[in-house]
């Protein structure tokens, strides 16, 4: 049991625990807060993987962004005056069940086909230079697809989401 | 099995612990997206599912020799999470505005 062994069983527990949270609970707030801890937890774990630049994007874009829109959702959607955050779930126990058929069927296949797998004996480096070397060349299609999508997601969402003016 | 085995495993973290905590993940967010009424939990659910997909591509980028093409295809994966909250935000406002409900039973035509 090493440092490196530790770490990575503290962030798994982190990211299990809060996305348990997250799907179980019945407070919307709840749920809201603790994926934010999920989001930290998978950057820890990204840490562990030597990804380090993923791991600042994931802090940036999903803590950053992602989080708070969902959370301007949950207080745009919500009555929060009457203090009534909660919600419901339905289909609970066939659900579960085939969830837990589903996880554990994934857990075992992962446990005996990559039982064994070597360990990397790559160095360690900072992978930054190396991602953007990569999406200035050979992804470069993509990379630009990619940054129309937002352009295109960007107007989208502010002409969706504006007001309309009494066009029935 | 042998259990021995297994925790001497257990305490030896390699590629298919982080395989393991993102099939938990993944588990876990289609729950979500299959239990909730609540829209935006729906959303939490994806993202969820989203992250866990993106643990398994910088694990195995990881373990396969430093290949850093599993951590650009997780970059575009963000990307495209990022996009998609902001639409389906977009989205969920203009139904609340309308249907004056994020209960995904109730909201089952296009218009009223």
């Amino acid at each position: 049991m090493t440092l490196f062994d530790g770490v990575f069983y503290v962030f798994a527990l982190i990211t299990v625990i809060s996305a348990f949270v997250v799907v179980f609970t019945r407070n919307i707030m709840y749920a809201a807060f603790s994926l934010l801890f999920t989001f930290f937890g998978v950057a820890g774990l990204y840490v562990l993987l030597s990804a380090d630049f993923l791991a600042v994007a994931q802090i940036l874009i999903y803590v950053g962004g992602i989080l708070v829109l969902l959370l301007f959702g949950v207080m745009l959607t919500n009555k929060v005056v009457s203090v009534d955050l909660k919600t419901g779930t339905l289909q609970t126990v066939p659900a579960l069940v085939i969830v837990a058929v589903v996880a554990g069927s994934l857990a075992g296949l992962f446990y005996s086909t990559w039982k064994n797998a070597p360990t990397p004996t790559t160095d360690i480096v900072s992978t930054t230079r190396t991602l953007g070397e990569m999406l200035m060349t050979g992804y470069m299609l993509p990379f630009e697809v990619a940054s129309v999508v937002l352009l295109v997601a960007l107007i989208g969402a502010a002409i969706t989401a504006r007001r309309t003016r009494n066009v029935s | 099995m042998d259990f021995n085995e297994f925790f001497t495993w257990l305490q030896h973290v390699q590629l298919a612990h982080f395989l393991i905590v993102s099939a938990l993940l993944f588990s876990l967010g289609i729950y979500g997206i299959v239990t909730r009424k609540n829209a935006i939990l729906v959303l939490m659910g994806i993202e969820l599912v989203l992250n866990a997909a993106n643990i398994n591509l910088v694990a195995f980028s990881r373990y396969g020799g430093m290949n850093l093409d599993g951590q650009v295809a997780a970059v575009f994966v963000i990307i495209l999470a990022a996009a998609e909250a902001a639409i389906a935000l977009a989205i969920i406002l203009n139904i609340y505005h309308r249907f004056q409900t994020v209960n995904i039973d109730e909201v089952s035509a296009l218009k009223e």
